[in-house]
C-alpha cells in the first residue's frame, strides 16, 4: 500500500508539473509573439464597422487595460495566473459579455462524453479482438479482421469522418450528419432529447471508434503472440492449467500493462481527434468552439480552451497512470 | 545493407507493399520538379474538367491541373514529414543515448522533462502557434515546432536499448582505451540504435503529415502552398462533393491513403524486423 501512495505521490508531482508548464507555455506563446491581441481585434471591428478615429483609440485604451498588455511580462504572467486559479480568464469577444470559461464549461461535457466512450468502446473492442486474434492465430475471421483494420488504421482522422459525412449524409441518409441534438427537441431531462443526443452522437463516435480500435487490434495481437511463445506459458499448459485460466491470467494480463501505459499516451492524440469530428459533424464541443475562437479573433477564448484541454489530457493520463500499478505488481514494488 | 534489403522483400510481403505503395507516392511527387505550371497559381486551366486524355486527374473550381497541383502537395507533405522526422529524430538519439548512457540525475532530469512533453497535447499548442502567428507561419515554423513535440515517445525507446549497451563489453573497452563520452555515444551505441530510428521515423512522418492535415483542413496554415491538407481544405471550401467534383476529393483520398497505408507498413515490418523472434518464426526458421 506504502508502495501505492509513493507511486501516486510521484505521479501527482508530474500531473502538476505538466499543468504548469503547459499552460506557462500557452502564456508565452501568447505574450511573447510579435502580435499584439488588442491590434488584431481592433483590425477585425474596424474591418466589419465604420469607426471614428476617437472610437478606435478609445477602444484600445480600454481592450489594453482589459488584457493588461501595458503592463512589463513577468506582471502579466503573474496576473494570469492568479486569474486563472479563480477560473476568470475575461469575457470571450466572440459572445460578449459571457465570461469565456462559461462557454468553455457549456461545451465541456460534449467533448467529454464523446472522448470518454468512444475512447472506451476503441479501448476495450481493439484489446478483446486483438487478443483473440493473437491467441488463435489460425482463425479465418480474425485474419480477415487484421487486414481491415490495418487498412484502415493509417488513415488521418479527417478522411475516415469525411467519408462516413459521405456515405451517411448522401447514399445513405439515415443518421444525422450535423449537431448535437435535433433542432425540435427541448433541452431537458427526457428520453427524446437523451435518444436524440444519442442519435446524433453515432457517427462522430464511430468515425473515432474506426480510426482507433486498429491501433489497438495491431498492438495487442503483436503482444498476445510474443507472450504465448514465453516459457511460463508453455510449462502452464504442461502442467494441465486451464485454457481460459492460461487465456485470461496469464496471457492478456501480462499484455495489458503496455496497453495501459499506451492509452495514456494516446490520449493527447485522441483530443486532436475529437477537435476534427467535431468540426466536420458540427457537434457542439471544445473543439468546435476553439476553431470558432481562432476565426474570430477571440483572444481569451482561445485561451480558455487551451489551457482547460491541456488540464483535462493531463489529468486523463494521471487518472490511466493510476491504474497501471493494479495491474502491475512491480509498479508497486519499486 | 542490400542483404538485409532482399530478405525484408522476400520474406515480408507488407514491407514489399509499403515499399511498393512508398515508391508509386515518391515519384508521383517528385514529378513536380518537372511541372510545367506554377501550383501556386490559380485560375490557369479550365476550371472543373472531370479526368481525360489532357487533364488526367479532372481540373478544380479553381482552375488548377489537378496532376500537378496534387503532385506539387504531396512532394510538399513528404519534404514536411521528412524535416519534422529528421529534427526529432535527432534531440531524441542525444535525449535517449545521454540518459540511458551517463544515467544518474542527467537521466532524470531528461525524463522528468521528456515525462511534460509526452502529456502535453500538441493539438491545442500547435492552433496557439497559428493563433498568434497567422500567416508568418511557413512550413518551417510549423516543422520546427512539430519537431520540439514528436520526440520523447521515441527518446524513451532509445533510452531502454541504451541502458542496456552499457553493461555490454565494448562499452567498457571503449571506455578503457581511452573514448570520450560523446565518441562512446556516436561511434558505438548509435548504430545499435539505428533500427528503431529507421522505424519511429515512418511512424514519426505518418503523425506528423497527419496532423499537418488536421490543422490545414481547419484552414490553420498557410494556404497558399500546396500541401495534402490544404488540397483537402479548397476542395472543401468550393464544397466539392456537393457541386459534383467528385475527383477533387476521390483522388487525394486515394493517394492519401496510398501514402499512409505504405509508411505504416514500412514502420511495423521494420519493428517486426528489430525482433528476431517474429522474423525466424516468418523465415520459417
Amino acid at each position: 500500500m506504502q508502495g501505492y501512495l509513493w507511486f501516486v505521490g510521484k505521479r501527482l508531482l508530474q500531473l502538476l508539473a505538466v499543468i504548469f508548464c503547459g499552460i506557462s507555455a500557452t502564456f508565452l506563446v501568447t505574450h511573447l509573439s510579435p502580435v499584439d491581441p488588442v491590434e488584431q481585434v481592433l483590425g477585425r471591428l474596424s474591418a466589419r464597422s465604420n469607426l471614428s478615429p476617437e472610437a478606435i483609440a478609445a477602444t484600445r485604451a480600454a481592450l489594453t487595460e482589459m488584457y493588461g498588455t501595458g503592463q512589463p511580462i513577468l506582471q502579466q504572467y503573474f496576473n494570469f495566473w492568479t486569474r486563472l486559479l479563480r477560473g476568470d480568464l475575461g469575457p470571450s469577444l466572440l459572445a460578449f459579455p459571457t465570461p469565456a470559461m462559461d462557454l468553455v464549461g457549456r461545451a465541456m461535457p460534449w467533448t467529454l462524453g464523446l472522448l470518454v466512450t468512444s475512447t472506451l468502446i476503441t479501448f476495450i473492442i481493439g484489446n478483446l479482438l486483438g487478443a483473440l486474434a493473437g491467441y488463435n492465430p489460425d482463425n479465418r475471421f480474425l485474419k480477415a479482421f487484421g487486414l481491415v483494420a490495418m487498412g484502415i488504421q493509417p488513415i488521418p482522422y479527417y478522411v475516415v469522418a469525411f467519408i462516413l459525412l459521405i456515405i451517411f449524409g448522401y447514399f445513405f441518409p439515415i443518421l444525422p450528419v450535423s449537431g448535437g441534438f435535433a433542432m425540435d427537441v427541448r433541452p431537458g431531462l427526457s428520453w427524446q432529447f437523451v435518444g436524440s443526443i444519442l442519435q446524433h452522437s453515432i457517427l462522430p463516435a464511430l468515425s473515432l471508434v474506426l480510426v482507433g480500435f486498429g491501433g489497438w487490434f495491431l498492438g495487442m495481437r503483436a503482444l498476445v503472440s510474443n507472450v504465448v511463445n514465453d516459457d511460463y506459458v508453455t510449462y502452464a499448459e504442461l502442467a494441465g492449467v486451464k485454457r481460459s485460466t492460461i487465456a485470461g491470467g496469464y496471457v492478456i494480463r501480462n499484455a495489458m500493462v503496455p496497453q495501459i501505459t499506451a492509452l495514456a499516451m494516446a490520449i493527447g492524440g485522441v483530443f486532436s481527434g475529437t477537435v476534427i469530428t467535431e468540426q466536420v459533424f458540427n457537434y457542439p464541443g471544445l473543439g468546435s468552439l476553439l476553431i470558432d475562437a481562432v476565426n474570430w479573433g477571440d483572444y481569451s477564448l482561445v485561451l480558455a480552451v487551451s489551457t482547460v484541454s491541456i488540464t483535462a489530457v493531463a489529468g486523463a493520463i494521471f487518472i490511466v497512470d493510476l491504474l497501471h500499478p493494479l495491474l502491475d505488481p512491480r509498479v508497486r514494488a519499486e | 545493407m542490400f542483404s538485409i534489403l532482399r530478405d525484408l522483400i522476400r520474406y515480408n510481403i507488407e514491407f514489399a507493399i509499403g515499399l511498393a505503395l512508398v515508391a508509386i507516392v515518391t515519384i508521383f511527387a517528385a514529378l513536380s520538379f518537372f511541372s510545367p505550371v506554377d501550383p501556386t497559381l490559380i485560375y490557369v486551366a479550365i476550371p472543373d474538367q472531370p479526368p481525360s486524355a489532357q487533364y488526367w486527374f479532372g481540373t478544380n473550381s479553381r482552375g488548377q491541373d489537378l496532376f500537378w497541383q496534387l503532385s506539387a502537395a504531396f512532394r510538399n507533405s513528404l519534404i514536411f514529414g521528412i524535416t519534422v522526422a529528421v529534427l526529432s529524430r535527432i534531440i531524441s538519439i542525444a535525449v535517449g543515448l545521454a540518459s540511458g548512457y551517463i544515467g544518474g540525475w542527467v537521466d532524470r532530469v531528461l525524463m522528468f522533462v521528456n515525462d511534460i512533453f509526452v502529456a502535453i497535447p500538441i493539438f491545442p499548442i500547435l492552433v496557439l502557434f497559428y493563433f498568434v502567428l497567422r500567416n508568418n507561419m511557413d512550413s518551417f515554423t510549423l516543422a520546427l515546432i512539430m519537431a520540439c513535440f514528436g520526440w520523447p515517445f521515441d527518446a524513451r525507446l532509445i533510452r531502454s536499448v541504451a541502458l542496456g549497451l552499457k553493461h555490454r563489453e565494448f562499452t567498457r573497452h571503449a571506455v578503457f582505451a581511452g573514448m570520450s563520452t560523446r565518441k562512446v555515444l556516436l561511434e558505438e551505441h548509435l548504430p545499435y540504435v539505428m533500427p528503431i530510428v529507421f522505424s519511429t521515423f515512418m511512424n514519426n512522418m505518418l503523425w506528423s503529415i497527419g496532423l499537418e492535415v488536421t490543422l490545414a483542413v481547419l484552414g490553420f496554415t498557410n494556404l497558399n502552398n500546396p500541401t495534402i491538407g490544404t488540397v483537402l481544405y479548397w476542395a472543401n471550401s468550393h464544397s466539392a462533393m456537393v457541386v459534383g467534383v467528385w475527383w477533387w476529393i476521390l483522388i487525394p483520398v486515394i493517394l492519401i491513403v496510398m501514402t499512409f497505408l505504405g509508411l505504416f507498413l514500412l514502420a511495423i515490418s521494420m519493428n517486426e524486423y528489430i525482433d528476431p523472434r517474429s522474423r525466424l518464426r516468418r523465415m520459417g526458421a
